[in-house]
């Protein structure tokens, strides 16, 4: 066997390992409910703001909490508490990207890249927005 | 029905242009490809004629769409979908351009530019390898096309014209039921390009990775047309200057996307291993090992069939991320959102007609290209150029695979994501990567190819390995890297990293010296290498001693707050002309200003002083309101550079959300109210939820023997679906009446427990004021050594520059 084969050989093993590794590290995409299951394991939910319970933070008196609710298409609810600035038009999102842990009923996100906030046109247009800004006001 | 005053001309003319480049993008396909093939000369000349003229009527149409699109833009003739949606009266000439490659179809048209260009050169300069190497990009030419053809064939729709009018897109809406809809005011402008990359980066920065990405289809076309031709070897010298313009480019336009998000925007750095982000830098990995693979080939005969493998998937990947990027599919997982454009078919179809037949190409004449069986000495240099590769390659994959989570779960139902600390995931890996790299880098071009002896390579390799070494003992001891937030063994791999960055830095340089007697000429790699070094230090001493200045140690009310329990708390609370301890400084926010309403910004005013005494400056943080019918905001941070650091900050929430004082007007009311009570204000309502006696909390502590105290716990809801705390305080002390108002700064409230009136009510004052104090609350960081990696980028840049320079000199004089 040459040297070289022997090298691969190493380097494959390693991949396997890194891989092995990364994906024992990856989180889920869960709903609120299975999410809940799983407290204290770190996991990712995708949902919407719960737009009937206001969001709490007064960045005057604490800017590094955040804590708000959200509702997945399942119709459960949680609590979410976030120790960062709240996300700039957090109140338009369609949807929000949240990567944290389950802590009794509270979703606990303590990453600062725990939010992600899909607004439709942040950085690309929005058919919706250009349609409703043609219907309005003729 | 006939409307009244569109100008249908450009847009006729443009898809003219559309559909000539079509047409004679598929005619130079066909003739290349006859020319390819053809068994004799005069045959080969016709079809190489009429090839090459039709690639030049292509090259004029992609040029006439481009103009068409800027005349309609710059005319502002709105009926035209792109200008309405893209342009606005307002914007300048380069961000008219900028705005043309904002949109889908115009990115694709500048990629589509920059084959046409590279495509005449080759076929001026390049002779035998011209009609092969044709034929591959004038299909790819042929391919994007397509892509902005915005026609229906068979009820598909193929691509989207840039060419749409507003009417067409919109059909439904009611305003086209008349004649002179262009007459109502929402059609007298356009939405604009979006402030957030209304930026001279965006001007600059798409055309160069563009460049980047149409330069790589050249080597994938050489090594395809060596399979087709079935000279596995021949093109491998032509395709150095290309392969090394290709890394130049598309690594220049990936850093300036970095040095952009470093700039302006709010993601806090360079790189955050964003999926955008990343599919850009897979295909550049790739193309690195293919570059490295080629030269060790033409060297020394070796590794020509990995060579093949990565120069065809450099392209591929390219392709793939264009799918990544464009198909809406990573909407989850990356900040710079595309929305999908509805072409997912067309796109996967785009990566499938290039891979296939390539990867059947490979494989069929996997056995028939060369190669050498003896096996590579280990003392030489290809051996370790070869593992090198290797190892960009397989970093390159991991990061592939890594980025592709949502691919991987669309197909087999997964649901798989990178965990939350997305930039840790990568990191722990990525550093090894680096370790391996920068160390073979140094080594490597201390070996001579085929054969090395061991006394020659020690005697020149001592040197730059105890200066390396000593260095950054002398970095790790007295550089203050102190980052283990992820544990001991994560801070030794980063000392370990420094090193082999240090080492790299320093062998290559000592290299030009030593190995080259100093002939800049030829030194293009060791420069090229020593930029890398230098970025490897950049990144690892800016990441590793990256601090937040802006703790909330010290911030008002912050004590009081049980929710404020842990972690860090990146963001200060600066009351206006109120300066606040914000550990190494003070800071004081000073004044906000809107400038105007064309750019819609308005700026803070910051005071920092060190507490030493040493310094005092201004920073100039802004906000930007996003257009395009958004009511949000974008903070944009203000910097001060130091030759080893910089302070980096921006606002991430203010009072008056840059509104400006409106100046007061109001007193208080009165209300009487029981508990349960609401009393409604301009901008919401506020329920008394309690009253406390002789309140004992985090914020007041009333002692019952000695006071008589009232606390109203009130919760105000604000329009905006925000929820606040007040608790104002009444009390008796000494017979004396005390009243302890409580604000809401963001509501402009000021509230205060006026008395207790009869049959269980009290008297609730209310005022609402802009004079309350305006505050913002700060984030501050601070980058050391980023300026290491600009300078190293700039310095790779140069030396891959010099190789390019060398290499065109070489084959001229060859």
């Amino acid at each position: 066997m040459k040297k070289l084969h022997i090298i691969l050989l190493v380097f494959i093993a390693i991949a396997i390992g890194v891989l092995v590794s990364f994906m024992g590290n990856l989180s889920t995409y869960e709903t609120i409910a299975s999410a809940k299951q799983k407290e204290g394991k770190s996991v990712t939910i995708i949902a919407k703001l719960d737009n009937s319970i206001p969001i709490e933070y007064d960045p005057a008196k604490n800017p590094n909490y955040l804590s708000f609710h959200i509702a997945d298409t399942l119709g459960n609810k949680a609590k979410v508490v976030y120790y960062y600035g709240k996300p700039y038009d957090m109140e338009k999102a369609e949807r929000i990207v949240l990567k944290g842990k389950m802590n009794g009923d509270v979703f606990e996100i303590t990453q600062k890249d725990g939010i992600l906030i899909k607004c439709p046109s942040k950085y690309k247009d929005d058919p919706e927005a250009a349609k409703k800004n043609l219907s309005e006001n003729q | 029905m006939d409307y009244i005053g569109e100008h249908l001309f450009p847009g006729k003319l443009g898809h003219f242009f559309v559909i000539l480049s079509f047409a004679a993008s598929f005619v130079s396909v066909i003739a290349f490809f006859k020319a390819t093939k053809a068994k004799d000369i005069e045959d080969e000349g016709r079809w190489k004629s009429l090839a090459r003229a039709a690639f030049f009527v292509d090259a004029i149409a992609v040029f006439g769409v481009f103009a068409t699109i800027y005349y309609i833009v710059r005319s502002h003739l709105f009926e035209y979908n792109f200008a309405w949606e893209h342009s606005s009266k307002a914007l300048s000439p380069k961000y008219l351009l900028a705005c043309i490659w904002e949109a889908q179809e115009g990115s694709f048209l500048l990629w589509m530019m920059w084959h046409c260009i590279l495509g005449i050169i080759i076929i001026l300069r390049s002779k035998k390898w011209a009609a092969p190497v044709m034929t591959v990009i004038s299909f790819a030419q042929f391919c994007l096309t397509t892509m902005i053809m915005g026609v229906y064939i068979f009820g598909v729709k193929i691509g989207n014209s840039p060419f749409l009018l507003v009417r067409q897109k919109f059909g439904e809406a009611p305003i086209f039921q008349r004649a002179d809809y262009l007459k109502i005011p929402q059609m007298q402008d356009g939405q604009s390009l979006n402030q957030l990359l209304q930026n001279y980066w965006m001007v600059i920065h798409p055309p160069i990775l563009f460049l980047g990405f149409a330069s790589t289809i050249v080597p994938f076309s050489f090594a395809v047309s060596g399979l087709l031709k079935k000279d596995f070897a021949g093109w491998t010298k032509s395709a150095v200057p290309w392969t090394l313009f290709s890394a130049c480019l598309l690594g220049t336009g990936i850093m300036m996307g970095a040095a952009w998000a470093y700039e302006s925007l709010t993601f806090g750095g360079y790189w955050a291993w964003d999926p955008v982000e990343n599919a850009s830098l897979v295909p550049w990995l790739v193309i690195v090992a293919g570059l490295h693979t080629l030269v060790v080939f033409n060297a020394t005969g070796h590794s020509l069939r990995s060579t093949h493998l990565f120069l065809i998937l450099g392209f591929i990947l390219i392709l793939y991320s264009t799918y990544l990027t464009r198909s809406g599919i990573l909407g989850d997982t990356s900040v710079h959102a595309f929305v999908g454009s509805g072409m997912d078919a067309q796109l996967i179809l785009l990566i499938g007609v290039f891979f296939i037949p390539a990867i059947i190409l490979f494989v069929r004449h996997y056995k028939n290209i060369p190669h050498i069986r003896k096996e590579e000495n280990t003392y030489s240099r290809e051996f370790w150029m070869f593992i090198g590769a290797l190892v960009v390659f397989l970093s390159a994959l991991f990061v592939m695979i890594a980025t592709s989570l949502p691919v991987i779960n669309k197909l087999t139902g997964t649901k798989m994501t990178v965990g939350e600390d997305v930039e840790f995931a990568y990191n722990r890996i990525e550093i090894f990567i680096a370790i391996i790299l920068g160390s073979l880098t140094a080594i490597t071009q201390y070996l001579k190819y085929k054969q090395t002896t061991k006394a020659h390579f020690i005697k020149k390799i001592w040197m730059p390995t105890a200066i390396a070494l000593l260095l950054s003992v002398l970095f790790s001891v007295f550089g203050g890297i102190h980052y283990d937030k992820y544990g001991a063994g994560f801070l030794a791999a980063i000392h370990l990293g420094l090193f082999a960055a240090i080492y790299a830095v320093v062998a290559n340089a000592g290299y030009i010296w030593s190995g080259l007697n100093g002939k800049l000429k030829t030194a293009g790699a060791s420069v090229a290498h020593v930029g890398f070094g230098l970025m490897l230090v950049g990144i690892l001493l800016s990441s590793a001693k990256k601090e937040v200045l802006s703790y909330n140690t010290t911030g008002i009310n912050i004590n009081f707050d049980p929710t404020s329990k842990q972690n860090p708390l990146e963001n200060i609370t600066l009351l206006k002309n109120v300066e606040t301890d914000m550990g190494k400084y003070w800071a004081t926010y000073l004044a906000s200003d809107s400038v105007d309403q064309q750019t819609k910004m308005t700026y803070f005013k910051i005071r920092f002083r060190k507490k030493d005494g040493r310094e005092d400056f201004i920073l100039y943080p802004n906000w930007i309101k996003n257009t395009k019918g958004q009511e949000g905001i974008s903070a944009n941070p203000d910097k001060r550079h130091y030759w080893d650091r910089d302070i980096f900050s921006y606002v991430s929430a203010a009072d008056n959300l840059g509104e400006g004082d409106a100046g007061d007007t109001s007193g208080f009311k009165t209300y009487p109210i029981a508990i349960r009570d609401t009393v409604f204000y301009s901008k919401g309502y506020m329920v008394l939820d309690s009253v406390v006696i002789n309140p004992h909390n985090e914020k007041y502590q009333f002692v019952k023997d000695r006071d008589t105290a009232l606390m109203a716990a009130i919760t105000v809801f604000s329009r905006d679906t925000m929820k606040y705390h007040a608790r104002p305080v009444l009390y008796v002390r000494n017979n004396e009446v005390h009243l302890i108002p409580d604000t809401v700064f963001s509501q402009n409230l000021a509230l205060v427990l006026g008395r207790v009136s009869g049959n269980n009510k009290i008297e609730l004052r209310v005022k609402e004021s802009s004079n309350l104090v305006p505050f913002v609350a700060l984030k501050v960081y601070e980058f050391p050594q980023i300026n290491v990696l600009w300078i190293g980028t700039i310095i790779m840049i140069i030396g891959f520059v010099m190789s390019i320079i060398r290499r065109v000199q070489l084959k001229v004089a060859g």
